[in-house]
């Protein structure tokens, strides 16, 4: 009976080998794969286990942590004038996960970025509790307050506002907002009602749209700003103040259709500057038309258009289409037809022209903190384009001062401080359907030269019968807002 | 051991009997071992999860102090020569086994869940620690009331009414429990009991004396057929017996794991008896076809088939893989070197944390470095039944020894397979480790048999008495 002993001693051996080899393949092969498993709830009581780091403005931290009964999560989320920053932080919540900054540098705010680790181990040696780090960001608060009260104040839209120089961003409103404090947790009676609430489907004004750097507006007039430069680099027009060759009416190639201008404006041959000053569509369709769309779309990217954005948040990319027809080239160089650009972008445009010429990266977060305010990253500007020569920079400020000294921009004048700016309604939706939008891109400039500020503005204009106007009246007045708080942030 | 004239009286093999030292002293050291890791383990959950050592450390030391030593000084008096690494092994895992079903009366997820279900909570460690210690009872017992396992032959056929009530018991209106779908309790007097623990040890009984007397006639009385040593249709009732009791329990009380374990428990004692691996061959087919059968009739068997298959799959769905899956996550998510005791999260599993899924808890605490080291403990244990069961001289207590450590590898296959996804999910308990009493009751019973087997194995033998005659009467038989 010995012989079939031994074999059964090897098949018992053979199952427990089984199981070691299982064993071995779950907790080595696979365990990498296990731990981040979708359905592994050890993720989130991780990321909840220990007070998050902050989102910090000015100094100041904008977010908080605050601890949880009853849940397997220990801390949640809280947020200061959470709606007026939902844009910048995101949100982070224990049921429905986290986006924006919040999930970008999620690693460092949990304080498991690899680049802790050597602080952790020390903790754990220590037996200090594990801490997040902070994310330090570019922006301003005054501007931010500014921007998100401005909004409030006139509908939906959105506010870009970007430091020249830099590329840092100072404010990123939108408006509906939402606030991320209030589906933190993980309730099934409140934070869940507070998400379904927000939701697009439940809400039509869809609050948890990032407006500033996810939605895609068409631009309106104050694309004619990179139309210009477009005719300036290409030497159409070398000379701001020499008079175009544009008939008015003016049809459109390859049309019967005439381009219509807004208002009564001294459009016919009108120079770039007038043009620019009166928004003209006359002058900068046929622009666009002569350039051709090659050069119009050479030019549309050079100033970001086409591409997403990191900042690091993405940004959509914006659009300018190619293999259009004449006519199309024109609408589009007007800012109509397919042109839609993020707000973002075109605070981008402002920024180049303000910059003399040169498109730094925007970008939002300065600098990441261990929990001992050790720098981690330092992000250093960068530039990302120059799409105007410093000359054809300089000679495209003073179009865009025109416009805000004695165009249709004048409701953005700061006195003692020079603002260069341009306005835009946006006409969308079949047949003009829809509200239009009001547009106004502007910078300021200080009188030692510098420029601090660069900010696009975007509303939703009630009034649909206003033309040009509106985007001075609406947008123009809030843009005014952000650059006086940044700039009185500089005294 | 191939002589069938050996009366208890002849002791004419001499296969490891002469000279063996009792190894008494190495047992001790070993024991110290299994006591004063078990009360590392129990101040290490208490440090990592309140920041102190455990109030009821120096009880549990103690505790389980006397336990062991009790089991010792029994041993030394009662069975002197028995194998000295069974019982401290059975000690460590016991100990290992209440401080992890300790750990998890701590989690607060596990309380709520509770009082969610029953309205209540009770904790299960101190629960636990009586049954080690009526275990414990029973092994003492088994070693001072059974002097020698051969008595148990004069039992073959009442083991088997007794194991068979047993196994039915549950189908019982008004004593069976259905507990999650399985019906494999019984409730008296305010106790649980999972009857088929028992029946496992009482069951062996019948077969080895069965077997024993039988054997020759299932081995020489056979048709050669395509290699195979067929066996004649009248020897083929048992297994086919056997084999049908499995299929009633997997269809009626729908319990796989009791059910494989009783058939392969007998498929591998035929082969021991019969030397036949026809029958090995024979049994695989059979179990094949009832399992084919009953999952293709079963819902609840399918349901495990399916979760087995693709653990996240049904999490959407139904929910039916929760527990699987949770448990393979927690395995995961342990990697290597563990979370460290007390600070897993092997509580999600729910509410059979700490009994049927008590080895996720392993998994995730203690690594797969631990699951190793548990998987080697069980697999020392097995070996050193084998090996008993080597050394045995009469084929009763071979028989019993390699039937009892055959079942102890299924089922420790069976359930650690099952939590790891390597086979589909059985409700049966870890040996020693997992809360509940029957199974630790059994197991402290089983652990004793094999002692007794091994130290009548292992005893030194009285000088033989010359006997020629013994060497010429074997059965010659065709090889």
């Amino acid at each position: 009976m010995n012989k079939p002993l031994r074999r059964i001693a090897i098949f018992c051996g053979l199952l427990v080998l089984a199981l070691l080899i299982r064993g071995n393949w779950l907790q080595y092969v696979q365990a990498n794969a296990l731990q981040d498993n979708e359905h592994n709830r050890r993720i989130s009581i991780e990321r909840y286990a220990q007070p998050r780091g902050d989102i910090i403005v000015d100094g100041k931290p904008i977010t908080g942590s605050a601890e949880t009964s009853g849940s397997d999560f220990k801390y949640k989320r809280t947020y200061k004038n959470g709606p007026m920053w939902a844009p910048v932080t995101g949100y982070a919540s224990q049921a429905f996960g986290a986006n924006q900054l919040e999930s970008i540098e999620d690693g460092i705010l949990t304080g498991n970025d690899d680049r802790l680790f050597f602080r952790n181990t020390l903790d754990m040696l220590t037996g200090e509790k594990k801490q997040g780090g902070n994310v330090v960001t570019t922006l301003n608060a005054a501007a931010q307050k500014a921007a998100y009260e401005g909004l409030k104040e006139r509908g939906k839209g959105a506010v870009a506002a970007i430091e020249p120089s830099t590329g840092k961003i100072l404010a990123l409103a939108s408006y509906p907002s939402y606030d991320p404090s209030s589906f933190a947790g993980n309730s099934t009676d409140k934070d869940s009602k507070a998400w379904q609430a927000l939701q697009k489907k439940n809400n039509p004004d869809d609050p948890m749209l990032n407006r500033a750097l996810r939605e895609t507006y068409p631009p309106g007039s104050t694309f004619k700003v990179v139309t210009a430069a477009a005719a300036l680099e290409n030497g159409l027009y070398p000379d701001p103040d020499q008079p175009t060759k544009t008939p008015l009416p003016w049809t459109m190639p390859g049309t019967t259709t005439v381009l219509k201008n807004d208002g009564n404006h001294p459009c016919e041959n009108a120079s770039l500057r007038v043009a620019l000053q009166w928004s003209c569509n006359t002058v900068f369709g046929k622009i666009g038309s002569d350039l051709g769309n090659d050069k119009m779309l050479e030019k549309a990217k050079d100033f970001g258009f086409t591409s997403e954005h990191f900042t690091p948040v993405r940004a959509n990319a914006s659009v300018f289409s190619e293999d259009m027809a004449p006519s199309e080239v024109a609408l589009s160089s007007i800012g109509q037809f397919n042109t839609a650009a993020t707000p973002l972008q075109m605070a981008m445009v402002a920024s180049a022209v303000a910059n003399d010429g040169r498109l730094m990266k925007p970008y939002m977060v300065d600098k990441l903190q261990a929990p001992n305010l050790d720098t981690i990253e330092q992000t250093d500007p960068e530039e990302l384009s120059q799409p105007l020569s410093e000359e054809n920079a300089q000679i495209l400020q003073s179009m865009m001062e025109t416009v805000v000294e004695e165009g249709t921009g004048t409701t953005a004048r700061i006195p003692g401080v020079k603002v260069g700016g341009k306005t835009g309604t946006a006409q969308h939706g079949v047949d003009n359907s829809e509200k239009p939008y009001a547009w106004f891109i502007s910078y300021a400039k200080l009188s030692d030269g510098s420029s601090p500020v660069a900010v696009a503005v975007v509303v939703e204009d009630e009034d649909a019968d206003r033309g040009d106007i509106s985007g001075g009246g609406l947008a123009a007045p809030i843009a005014k807002n952000v650059m006086e708080a940044v700039i009185g942030n500089r005294k | 051991m191939s002589s069938t004239t050996n009366t208890p009286t002849h002791h004419t093999s001499t296969i490891g009997s002469i000279g063996t030292p009792s190894r008494r002293n190495t047992e001790l050291a070993l024991l110290v071992f299994a006591v004063v890791i078990p009360v590392f383990a129990y101040a290490n959950v208490g440090l990592a999860m309140e920041g102190s050592v455990p109030s009821g450390l120096l009880g549990y030391g103690l505790g389980l102090g006397l336990l062991a030593g009790v089991g010792h000084l029994v041993v030394r008096r009662f069975a002197p020569y028995s194998d000295p690494l069974l019982l401290p092994l059975a000690a460590l895992l016991n100990g290992l086994g209440l401080v992890v079903i300790w750990r998890l009366d701590q989690s607060e997820r596990l309380q709520q869940l509770a009082e969610r279900q029953y309205g209540s909570f009770s904790p299960s460690a101190p629960n636990q620690l009586l049954y080690s210690a009526v275990g414990l009872a029973l092994f003492v017992a088994v070693l001072v009331f059974l002097k020698d396992h051969r008595i148990l032959q004069r039992y073959t056929y009442i083991s088997m009414v007794a194991a068979l009530i047993l196994l039915l018991l549950p189908l019982v209106p008004g004593v069976g429990a259905d507990v999650f779908g399985a019906k494999i309790w019984i409730s008296v007097a305010g106790f649980s009991i999972q009857p088929g623990e028992f029946a496992k040890i009482i069951i062996a009984i019948f077969f080895s004396g069965y077997l024993m007397v039988k054997r020759d006639a299932l081995a020489l009385a056979s048709r050669r057929f395509m290699g195979l040593y067929l066996p004649r249709g009248r020897d083929l009732g048992p297994i086919i017996t056997i084999w049908a009791v499995s299929l009633l329990i997997l269809i009626f009380e729908n319990d796989l794991g009791t059910s494989l374990l009783f058939f392969g428990m007998f498929v591998i004692m035929l082969y021991v008896a019969t030397e036949r691996t026809s029958w090995i061959v024979i049994g695989l087919l059979m179990s094949a076809a009832g399992a084919v059968g009953v999952a293709s009739f079963a819902s609840h068997v399918q349901a495990r088939v399916d979760a087995w298959l693709d653990p996240f799959g049904c999490y959407e769905t139904s929910g039916a893989c929760e527990q699987i899956g949770q448990s393979i996550m927690s395995f995961g998510s342990g990697g290597v070197l563990g979370t460290g005791l007390g600070q897993g999260h092997s509580d999600l599993i729910g509410f059979a944390a700490n009994s049927d899924f008590v080895f996720s808890t392993f998994g995730e605490e203690l690594g797969l470095a631990g699951v190793m080291a548990m998987l080697l403990l069980y697999a020392l244990i097995i070996e050193r039944g084998v090996r008993t069961s080597l050394a045995a001289r009469d084929p009763f207590g071979k028989l019993f020894a390699i039937g009892l450590s055959g079942a102890f590898a299924l089922q420790i296959f069976v359930v650690a397979g099952g939590v790891m996804g390597l086979i589909p999910l059985t409700g049966m308990t870890m040996p020693f480790l997992a809360a509940g009493g029957s199974s630790v009751i059994a197991n402290w019973a089983l652990i004793g048999i094999l002692l007794r087997i091994s130290d009548t194995a292992r005893r030194p033998a009285p000088t033989p008495a010359s006997n020629p005659d013994a060497e010429m009467t074997q059965v010659v038989r065709p090889t």
